[in-house]
């Protein structure tokens, strides 16, 4: 539906009259997803949960005084992950791990986001040839962003979670890759 | 001195115990399946020697047999000593240590799991790496797979 300043879904949302004046007198051009989407973008959450050697590049290194994911409002580790909106999945799939990433993603409230960090979370790596390993997380979870490495430098985390605010955000990420 | 290897005296003696043991050059000794258990036990329990620690426990796949490995260490004299027992092809089966080194438990546990090697006189023989339902057993050389690749 168009947003005039007479007619606005937030109407539809809540009978507060005071906030509906609220925020058909401020926000009444911009869609409320796009708002919602801006607090997202600034305010990822990462699951605290790391599979192998990644763990420690992408949330110890990164999270940690010299990289600082603080300055980017991203350093909440959730250990829930009901309380968590991205998943950084951090390491080698094993077979046997497997259902337990799958069952952490599907606790995560929506929307939600992954990032595979890694040669081993975006195909298996070194170990693709094995008989124990998943050969890439999207094999078993929708993956926003690939961050190939072995390890990515913490600089390519942060670049990652940086591309993932865009993309929470809306805007063209593949024009400003190429 | 912590980390030396046991003296030749000291196998000597052990030699007339067990005559069915060889001693190698570098005084690795292997011991066969039936005597296993009596020569751990007289290791660990006979003052003289004293081994009160399994720190090691594993496995080759040799073309011709399985080979146990054992690396057991005296705390009180500082020996390290090295056993091995020779397993046949078919269907491997070796007496479990877990009675005499608790910390043969869960090594036991993986040698199973990877090698397929039945420890006997023990319980709770399961998969401790792999999953339950996991087919064969991987550290074989026979062992064949397919890989995730695409």
């Amino acid at each position: 539906m168009d947003v005039t300043r007479e007619q606005h879904p937030i109407e539809k949302m809540t009978n507060d009259s005071s906030l509906i004046q609220q925020v058909k007198r401020v926000i009444h051009l911009a869609p409320l997803e796009k708002i919602f989407n801006l607090a997202r973008g600034y305010s990822l959450w990462p699951l605290g949960f790391g599979l192998a050697c990644c763990a420690i590049e992408g949330l110890m290194a990164t999270n940690a005084p010299r990289f600082d994911l603080s300055r980017f409002g991203y350093e909440v580790l959730r250990s829930s992950p009901r309380q968590a909106d991205v998943m950084l999945v951090a390491g080698t799939i094993t077979n046997k791990m497997a259902p337990y990433v799958v069952r952490l993603y599907e606790q995560m409230p929506e929307p939600k986001w992954v990032i595979a960090m890694g040669s081993c979370a975006i195909s298996g790596g070194p170990f693709v040839d094995s008989y124990y390993v998943v050969p890439g997380a999207d094999k078993l979870i929708p993956v926003d962003v690939y961050v190939p490495g072995c390890s990515p430098r913490p600089d390519a985390v942060l670049h990652a979670f940086m591309m993932l605010r865009d993309k929470v955000q809306g805007k063209v990420v593949l024009e400003n890759a190429r | 001195m912590p980390g030396s290897s046991i003296p030749s005296t000291v196998i000597d003696g052990l030699k007339d115990k067990f005559p069915a043991i060889e001693v190698s050059e570098n005084l690795t000794i292997t011991v066969p399946e039936a005597e296993l258990l009596s020569f751990m036990r007289e290791l660990r329990d006979n003052p003289d020697y004293d081994f009160n620690f399994l720190t090691n426990l594993t496995a080759v796949d040799y073309p011709d047999n399985f080979t146990v490995i054992y690396n057991l260490v005296s705390f009180k004299y500082g020996y390290t000593l090295m056993a091995k027992v020779n397993l046949g092809k078919d269907e491997p089966a070796v007496s479990s240590l877990t009675s005499l080194w608790g910390s043969a438990d869960w090594q036991e546990r993986e040698v199973y799991d990877l090698f397929g090697i039945i420890f006997t006189g023990r319980h709770n023989l399961t998969r401790i790496l792999l999953e339950d339902g996991f087919a064969g057993y991987p550290l074989r050389k026979d062992f064949q797979w397919v890989g995730g690749r695409e």
